[in-house]
């Protein structure tokens, strides 16, 4: 997936939605390439378990590099429906392909006006350019 | 990032080169440039450098610097041989521990002696502060038929002193540098004289296998005929200051103090000899990995005001049993001796888990089900490829192969009480 057509969290999260199964929308979901970056040195990512309903910005994963811990925000609500289980065995994927390999897990939509909420890519690149200063 | 932050001389050279500057201990530091892990193997490979500038460096001059210090430290100042270092602590009345400290005796090339203490950068007013204070009461005991000292202190050379109380430590930071504290005594006999060099000076670490290899051709004393914890004055690249045997990482390595003006010519200077080697800057990131490897305490984490020494299984940096036993005394001796071999008391143990979440600071550890501890340092190891802890824990869970449960962020992970330390360089 190409970072221009993906929505963004403010914590960093990246969202890309398609219609699933049933009609209802899925949101693939994952970790941007400059929170990946900021991070480094991976050392351990715990995966949401399939099944859980989570809401928007809820902290249902983590990962850990060498200096520290953070939260994986959800970046929509709805149902966890699958996640990338060989992703903790290849954190390297979360660095070198963020949006593809590196997706953390797909979530069965229960509102799109949520969607609203997050920013596309040019701001979300705004955002970055700040926070790095 | 906080104006009221010191910048060591390397300040813009970090920040130009990549690096992250976070606060630590009072200085704006960089605490990694690119990848921590890389910058760790780098240095259990080949060279790092760091800019060690941060750590107190306080000069002690007359014939009472000494005795002085021999009334401060915990291990003796007086049988120390000219050119030679020493780790000791500095606790308060308690036997807590105040910092831990490197001590230098040094000679100017008169033959005049001197001695300096390398103290953390988070204590050093605090230690400033303590020194003072202990000056006005003397360091002797006054049942060994001495007469407390009575220091008078007062401006030197001129320069305005300031008594650094809590309230004005702030605004004292950055008038420090270079203050001249004189202590004497009405005979003028115990002259005691501290400069503090932290700002007129830098510092600079030089840590890894090849790192001797890289810095013989930049000096003019023979590295490898010099002892571990041994320092000597002599010619660095283009200038010239004091290059000891020492280091904070597990590996061979020297440690240079260069005046500030010349520390980035000569962090360039290595740098670009060592290039070959493979050298390359390393931030406070990896100093803490290569550190926790070692299993070197760091303050503020496995030492404290409220640790002990032995606690800290730091029995070796404590002289209770100096010859002439009434002839020194120091803060916190007589608690040191009562709780010396108090068998109840938590203990620092090393921590290893298999695989998962890394254990951090202030991680609970249980074992049957009650806690019995809690971690006071925690990272994930390059070298072993697992996270590892150093943690305080009672007596009868500390036992290495003990198997014990960290509670990390409310879920229970596997540990065993490993022997310390993690890691221990190949004899080469």
């Amino acid at each position: 997936m190409k970072p221009e057509e993906l929505m963004y969290a403010k914590t960093h999260e990246w969202a890309h939605v398609a219609p699933g199964a049933g009609g209802a929308k899925v949101a693939t979901v994952g970790i941007s390439a400059f929170a990946v970056e900021a991070l480094t040195d991976l050392v351990y990512l715990d995966l949401p378990a399939i099944g859980r309903q989570v809401t928007a910005g809820e902290s249902f994963g983590e990962v850990e590099s060498v200096k520290a811990v953070s939260d994986i925000y959800a970046p929509v609500s709805g149902e966890v429906i699958e996640v990338n289980a060989d992703l903790p065995e290849h954190l390297e994927w979360l660095s070198e392909d963020p949006y593809d390999k590196g997706w953390v897990a797909r979530i069965r939509l229960t509102s799109e006006a949520e969607l609203k909420q997050l920013s596309d890519f040019a701001t979300y690149q705004r955002q970055c350019e700040e926070e790095q200063h | 990032m906080s104006a009221e932050l010191l910048n060591t001389p390397l300040h813009d050279w970090h920040a130009a080169h990549g690096g992250r500057m976070v606060e630590f201990g009072g200085w704006s530091m960089p605490v990694q440039y690119g990848s921590i892990v890389d910058e760790h193997r780098a240095t259990r490979t080949a060279v790092g450098l760091f800019d060690i500038s941060h750590m107190g460096r306080l000069r002690f001059d007359g014939p009472g610097a000494m005795p002085f210090l021999d009334s401060l430290l915990t291990r003796r100042v007086d049988n120390l041989a000219e050119g030679r270092i020493r780790y000791s602590l500095m606790t308060n009345d308690a036997g807590g521990v105040l910092d831990d400290v490197l001590v230098y005796r040094l000679a100017e090339p008169d033959g005049t002696p001197y001695y300096m203490l390398v103290v953390n950068a988070g204590n050093r007013l605090k230690i400033v502060d303590w020194i003072m204070a202990r000056s006005e009461v003397g360091g002797r005991r006054s049942d060994a038929g001495e007469t407390p000292l009575s220091f008078r202190k007062g401006p030197v050379e001129g320069e305005r002193w300031r008594v650094p109380t809590t309230s004005t430590l702030l605004s004292n930071l950055l008038h420090l540098t270079d203050t001249k504290i004189e202590f004497d005594d009405s005979s003028q006999l115990d002259g005691v004289k501290m400069t503090d060099l932290t700002l007129s000076h830098g510092m600079i670490a030089v840590q890894g296998p090849a790192a001797l290899k890289v810095m013989q051709p930049l000096v003019n004393v023979e590295l490898t005929a010099m002892k571990y914890y041994s320092a000597a004055h002599g010619r660095i690249g283009e200038t010239s200051g004091l290059v000891s045997r020492t280091g904070y990482t597990g590996e061979d390595g020297v440690e240079l103090i260069v005046p500030a003006a010349e520390l980035v010519g000569t962090w360039e200077h290595i740098l670009a000899a060592g290039q070959t080697a493979g050298a390359v800057a390393v931030g406070l990131g990896a100093r803490d990995t290569l550190r926790l490897e070692a299993a070197m305490p760091l303050y503020g984490h496995e030492l404290t005001e409220e640790i002990s020494p032995y606690q800290a299984g730091l029995d070796f940096a404590v002289d209770l049993d100096d010859a002439g036993l009434d002839a020194r005394q120091f803060p916190g001796r007589d608690a040191l001796a009562a709780i010396r071999n108090q068998p109840d008391l938590p203990r620092r143990v090393g921590l290893e888990c298999a695989s998962g979440r890394v254990p951090r600071e202030g991680c609970p550890v249980l074992a049957g089900g009650v806690q019995v501890g809690h971690v006071t340092s925690g990272t994930f190891s390059p070298t072993l490829d697992c996270p590892i802890a150093m943690a305080y824990v009672a007596p009868q869970a500390s036992a290495v192969g003990n198997e014990v449960i960290v509670d990390i962020r409310g879920k229970p992970q596997a540990a065993r009480v490993v022997q310390l330390p993690f890691y221990t360089r190949p004899q080469r």
